[in-house]
């Protein structure tokens, strides 16, 4: 087994060469890395909740939305968030993730599983179908376009500053979830997706809990929404659309739910093969599709668990070895 | 606003209403038994859209397309049944993902066969006339509608109350372990009704394609509001999907009429509501 510290020390070297390498590449792959941390966050906060606490959340792309549209739509309106004020564009980014989530987690969390599946879903079409319809709010099918990225003596309109600042933010995310999921309240969420009952009988208030794991997924939500719209510098309803939402799912299950890190390789691997691949070949998607039914199928814990499935592959090997030259001494 | 606005929107929301009875009965039947929602079943209605436009293509017979279509996407559904969703048992979560993994594949699969433009399906000219009833216009083709899904809907109502394999589908509804108990074949149960629903989803796909269209992007359309129509009506309950679906139609049509701004809200606000109050549906146990 390797340590945690190991597996921390080992995640950490990682992040730093990936913050050093990349910033000396072309404009495109910074810019697809900055897009891809963005929407890393989301998928971590989809982890959350899917691999953590046991709950399928199809409408995550709302908080996303919600925040993506703040920031926008103060931009565009009221010229708010173009300087020192971004950071009180983020703040509010995730609190309106958050609040959203509180909303809809009322309503969400009065059914588990499948159900729980279902009305997020239709929560996250209600996100959608105000995007889309309300256009006097937000410009309907056409969006909002941003024209400037903030500059408070950083500035963020540099792609290299702006990738550092994502990535500050990416970092922090998954170091902040990392210690949530490790902390008490995060253990609690584990046993409620291993069995809620046992917990209820054992005097948790699992439906508060997941109700705050909702919110704080809801948050992050807002925040992954915050840097999309900044990195893009366009909002529209194909932000919010369901395919987001599924997308982030995807993602999670493809890098293994229940391991953060697998959320942002899952997402890394998304989006470098949509990019790369579609340059290639013409039938990328099936390729996408194709190793994600068969993650399912083969690799239930993700690509996350390949180290593990080969442990056991050798362990087992070792030991039936060892069994048969047992079985030779014997005879 | 008169007497002919609302007896217009509400037979337009009635004819709506019927179509998402066919899509959304298909869904709450496949979760009635196999407790999964089906992600693939929008798929399902824009594939069955499809293949009707490639049979009416090759024949010209609009009748012989609702059977065909319905045929061939029920087979598709009991093959990916079959191969890919049994092998993994009662895990439920992962049969899901699974189904999303297949609607994105189905997705793309429709994009490379039939292309990304909108078409439409053009059904007989019998059926393209208006009927006139005190001075309103009724399309005849939304009375067709309508008609189907009564069809369908009292032929699977007297499927499930009256024979053999209507029981034996409603004891592993009501609880599958013990329907596997008394000897009932719950693994074929799955996969009879898997095709079921996929048929469903397929005709409703032919029908609505003469005014929804059949275009890219109409599979996660139609889902949510299937989802939306199941958890109002309750899962696995035939007479649920029913009443759920008129709600959604009549909702979606009079909101759009009347709060063009925010329609999408007066259509998910009534299943929030229904659900705040009673969280498994109208009809659900």
């Amino acid at each position: 087994m390797v340590s945690q510290q190991l597996k921390i020390a080992m995640v950490a070297t990682a992040l730093v060469a990936f913050a050093s390498i990349i910033p000396h590449s072309g404009s495109f792959v910074i810019l697809l890395a900055t897009r891809a941390m963005a929407f890393a966050i989301l998928a971590m906060s989809v982890d959350l909740l899917l691999g953590y606490t046991g709950l399928a959340s199809m409408g995550q792309a709302a908080y996303f939305g919600v925040g993506a549209y703040l920031t926008a739509i103060l931009a565009a309106r009221f010229h708010i968030g173009l300087g020192w004020d971004f950071w009180l564009v983020v703040v509010l980014g995730i609190l309106i993730g958050a609040a959203l989530a509180a909303l809809f987690g009322l309503f969400a969390l009065r059914a588990g599983g499948d159900y729980f599946l279902m009305i997020t879903l239709a929560l996250g079409q209600c996100a959608w179908g105000m995007a889309y319809r309300w256009n006097s709010l937000t410009g309907g099918d056409n969006g909002i376009n941003l024209n400037a990225r903030p500059s408070f003596g950083l500035d963020l309109g540099n792609a290299v500053t702006f990738f550092y600042l994502v990535f500050a933010f990416f970092a922090a995310s998954m170091g902040l979830m990392y210690v949530l999921v490790r902390s008490p309240f995060g253990r609690s969420l584990t046993g409620i997706r291993e069995r809620e009952l046992r917990m209820q009988i054992l005097g948790y208030n699992t439906w508060l809990h997941k109700y705050i794991a909702f919110m704080i997924a809801g948050g992050f939500g807002g925040l992954a929404g915050v840097l999309w719209a900044l990195t893009n510098g366009h909002v529209s309803p194909e932000t919010v659309v369901l395919t987001t939402s599924v997308d982030a799912l995807l993602m999670v299950v493809l890098g293994g739910a229940g391991t953060l890190v697998g959320a942002a390789v899952g997402t890394a691997i998304v989006f470098g093969l949509r990019e790369y691949l579609s340059t290639l070949v013409p039938w990328w998607q099936y390729v996408l599709g194709g190793v994600y039914v068969l993650t399912i199928l083969y690799l239930p814990m993700g690509l996350m668990g390949i180290p593990s499935r080969l442990r056991q592959r050798f362990a087992s090997q070792g030991k039936s070895e060892g069994s048969k030259r047992l079985a030779t001494t014997l005879s | 606003m008169n007497a002919h606005f609302w007896v217009i929107q509400a037979f337009n929301g009635i004819s709506y209403g019927a179509l998402l009875f066919l899509v959304g009965s298909g869904l709450s039947l496949i979760f009635g038994v196999m407790r999964i929602a089906n992600l693939s079943h929008g798929a399902y209605f824009l594939w069955g859209g499809y293949i009707a436009l490639s049979v009416i293509n090759a024949t010209g017979s609009w009748a012989l397309s609702i059977p065909v279509a319905g045929l061939a996407v029920a087979l598709i559904g009991l093959a990916m049944e079959r191969i890919f969703l049994r092998p993994l048992g009662s895990e439920t979560l992962r049969q899901m993902l699974l189904t999303v993994g297949f609607a994105f594949l189905f997705q793309q699969g429709a994009l490379d066969i039939w292309g990304g433009n909108n078409m439409d399906i053009n059904p007989p000219a019998m059926l393209t006339r208006s009927v006139v009833i005190g001075g309103m216009y009724f399309p005849a083709y939304r009375i067709f509608m309508i008609a189907l899904a009564l069809v369908i809907g009292v032929t699977l109502w007297l499927a499930m109350e009256k024979t053999r394999m209507g029981a034996a589908v409603r004891a592993t509804v009501d609880d599958a372990q013990m329907a596997r108990g008394v000897g009932i074949d719950t693994n074929r149960i799955s996969m009879f009704i898997f095709a079921l629903g996929a048929f469903l989803a397929a005709v409703g796909g032919v029908a609505g394609g003469a005014f929804l269209g059949v275009y890219p992007g109409l599979d996660f359309e139609m889902l949510p509001l299937a989802f939306a129509v199941v958890i109002i009506g309750g899962m696995g309950s035939l007479s649920g999907a029913a009443i759920g679906a008129l709600a959604v139609g009549l909702a979606d049509n009079f909101g759009k009429a009347l709060f063009p701004e925010v329609s999408y809200f007066t259509l998910y606000a009534p299943m929030v509501l229904i659900l705040a109050i009673k969280p498994t549906g109208l009809f659900g146990r």
